[in-house]
């Protein structure tokens, strides 16, 4: 088999309109938008890891959503295994909405000529079970996630009865304690019949992750599963993670604020600021030698585990602007330290410094 | 003299007795036991450990708040050479606030929504009597906001209208409005970005420079510590694991527990190196080992019959360096 990426993002854009009172639709004012996503693209090679970084507000989990088409992107495509997500999920091509009401010039899909699937002959919910199979989402706070009220078993088990995978009650609880068992809960039958209460954090996660792969699905979607963990149990997560790379070539889509944990098990990482990605490559070269300028502020404010190691932090002020007035030009040159006067009138496109290494700055 | 001391200090939680039933007989759960440490004005001390471990036990022993299930067994703090565990409550108010002053965790949830922030400062000024006039008050408030870099005409606004990071500096001001000598900041910076992390970690290191304060840190997050403190008190089980200079702890730990909790940490300087993750979980306070309480999860070369047996006491190793461990001297 070619070696065809298991995901592709074309040009993706999500706007979420705000609403207008009653004066500004009577007057026809224009519709204001958030722009959270506004023009990514990437491609995902099979069994890769890829870290989406950024602040709160960068978007990187409405990027994470429309790839699970779990939100109906505004513009753009994403391509999971060849079939498009958007249509996957909602049964007919995007509908545009922009400022002006006139559709945009969508750019040309690729990757469909080999579909095996005719989606438009499937119903929609067959369609969408068919999405979940491939694609699942590991959520960031196990203490929320798990219904407090079902056992671990039923939890797991759960999407097996809704994808009816197991023919019998033995098949399914084969299945429950494969995945059980991937995820470091062995036995199984030890940890299936307790609630979620009498689990520690970490085993909580280790369920979260269980029922997402229970599916056995190609791509994890993960939303910061380790931010509301303890120091010392984020390891066993993040290692689990990356044992199920290794031995299953999943491929995860993990996106943190965290640059330290994503340096430790990512591939590359894409580093998200206002809805675009600003820089993008081999996770260890954009760490050690990171060409953007809101990278290099990022990384110098990690904190380093050394007091001998303090560093000069550059911090940068305030908070991500608000996507509905989007700055000129580049969108971080208003908290750049290296701004110059054509970062006002440009808006940097991403092109490449090196080697699968791509930056969107005009310095 | 260090101007706060604490010596000792050993709390309990009383619970409902399983085997009697409820209401009837209690046990003692052992929360904190025996914990101390000495922290000079100006300087900063930073605690750590993972959830559980009785670190904000510890701190709200030393103020007095403890639930009415928690009881101070024993133990000694000295605030400026005066015991606070014996005074009176009203004498203790005078301490809260003007003496030490706390940020609680997750304080910044929990700003009255339909107040202003102003407001919100003005109440505690004057209920601590530190202001009596509704306008000096409020511009005392105003010079509070301006102290931790937000403008003062948005104290009108009402939380909502604030961010994370602006929400917790306004928690940070209300906790200076009395000019404490010491702060406790317990978690200040979970639940926000990185870059809101080095702000807030950025004005605490600057408003402990200006005002001369004493700092508490209370964190499970090394690097935060290794940031900005003086001395660690790294915590395990309601115990002191280890107590020294923040260098001493990052490049000369000595206690299993430290070390791999070091080892668990991931540095933005080394990618791709491997994180150790310490298995297990810590011992429930109802079903404490007999011994030393991180053997179950130790894996130190060293570990023999006496870490099951005996609890190790807290040795000091070398000046200002305190572990307790069995082998400290040999790892």
């Amino acid at each position: 088999m070619e070696a065809q990426p298991i995901l592709r993002v074309y040009d993706l854009c999500k706007y979420f309109p705000i609403s207008r009172g009653v004066w500004d639709t009577l007057t026809r004012k224009p519709r204001r938008y958030v722009r959270a996503v506004d023009g990514v693209s990437f491609v995902m090679q099979r069994g890769e890891i890829l870290a989406l970084v950024g602040e709160s507000g960068s978007g990187k989990t409405t990027v994470g959503m429309n790839v699970l088409g779990l939100q109906r992107p505004t513009r753009g495509h994403i391509l999971l295994d060849g079939y498009d997500v958007t249509e996957w999920a909602q049964g007919h091509g995007p509908t545009l909405e922009t400022d002006g009401g006139k559709p945009p010039t969508l750019p040309q899909a690729q990757g469909k000529a080999g579909s095996e699937l005719c989606l438009a002959t499937l119903s929609w919910r067959r369609r969408v079970m068919l999405l979940r199979e491939r694609a699942q989402m590991i959520f960031q706070d196990p203490y929320e996630s798990l219904n407090p009220r079902q056992k671990v078993f039923d939890i797991v088990a759960e999407p097996v009865e809704i994808h009816h995978l197991a023919r019998s009650r033995e098949e399914k609880e084969e299945r429950v304690r494969a995945a059980l068992e991937t995820c470091g809960l062995a036995p199984a039958d030890h940890f299936w019949g307790r609630f979620p209460a009498e689990l520690s954090g970490g085993q909580r996660q280790r369920v979260v992750i269980a029922g997402a792969l229970v599916l056995e699905p190609k791509l994890l979607v993960a939303d910061e599963p380790v931010s509301m963990l303890d120091v010392s149990i984020r390891a066993e997560i993040l290692n689990l993670l990356h044992a199920l790379r290794r031995e299953r070539g999943i491929t995860i889509l993990y996106t943190t604020h965290d640059l330290a944990t994503a340096g430790f098990f990512t591939d590359r990482m894409a580093v998200m600021y206002l809805g675009r990605i600003v820089e993008l490559g081999p996770t260890a070269e954009v760490l050690s030698e990171p060409r953007h300028p809101y990278t290099r502020a990022l990384i110098s404010v990690v904190p380093v585990p050394n007091p001998r190691r303090r560093r000069k932090r550059t911090i940068l002020q305030g908070e991500i602007p608000n996507p509905i007035d989007l700055p000129s030009g580049c969108r971080f040159h208003p908290r750049c330290p290296d701004a110059a006067p054509k970062c006002r009138e440009t808006d940097p496109q991403l092109r490449p410094v090196a080697p699968g290494h791509e930056v969107a700055c005009l310095a | 003299m260090a101007i706060l001391d604490v010596r000792n200090l050993s709390v309990d939680y009383l619970t409902d007795d399983p085997l009697a039933g409820s209401g009837r007989g209690s046990i003692a759960l052992h929360a904190v036991e025996n914990v101390g440490f000495r922290l000079e004005q100006g300087r900063s001390l930073g605690l750590v450990g993972e959830s559980g471990c009785g670190k904000t036990t510890v701190m709200m022993a030393l103020l007095r708040l403890l639930p009415q299930e928690g009881r101070i067994v024993h133990g000694q703090v000295l605030f400026d050479g005066q015991d606070l565990l014996q005074y009176s409550e009203a004498e203790m108010r005078q301490v809260r606030w003007r003496g030490i002053s706390m940020v609680f965790q997750g304080a910044m949830n929990a700003l009255n929504p339909v107040r202003t922030i102003e407001s919100q400062m003005v109440e505690a000024l004057r209920l601590h009597s530190i202001i009596e006039q509704p306008r000096a008050a409020r511009q005392r408030a105003g010079e509070l906001l301006q102290l931790v870099g937000i403008p003062p005409r948005r104290g009108r606004q009402y939380p909502h209208q604030y961010s994370g990071g602006m929400r917790q500096r306004a928690v940070i001001a209300m906790a200076l409005a009395c000019n404490p000598r010491i702060l406790i900041a317990d978690e200040p910076t979970t639940a926000l970005d990185v870059m809101i992390q080095a702000q807030i970690l950025e004005l605490l290191e600057q408003l402990q420079a200006e005002l001369y304060l004493s700092l508490v840190m209370v964190t499970h997050d090394l690097g935060m510590v290794a940031e900005i403190c003086d001395d660690v008190l790294v915590m395990y089980a309601g115990m002191v694991a280890e107590y020294a200079s923040s260098d001493a702890i990052f490049n000369n730990p000595q206690h299993p527990y430290t070390q791999r909790l070091l080892e668990a940490f991931p540095d933005v300087e080394k990618p791709g190196s491997t994180l150790a993750s310490i298995p297990g979980s810590p011992p429930r306070l109802d079903d404490l080992p007999p011994g030393c309480r991180f053997e179950p999860r130790c894996q130190c070369q060293w570990r023999e019959a006496i870490c099951a047996q005996k609890v190790p006491p807290l040795v000091e190793i070398e000046p200002g360096h305190c572990v307790a461990c069995h082998w400290a001297r040999r790892i």
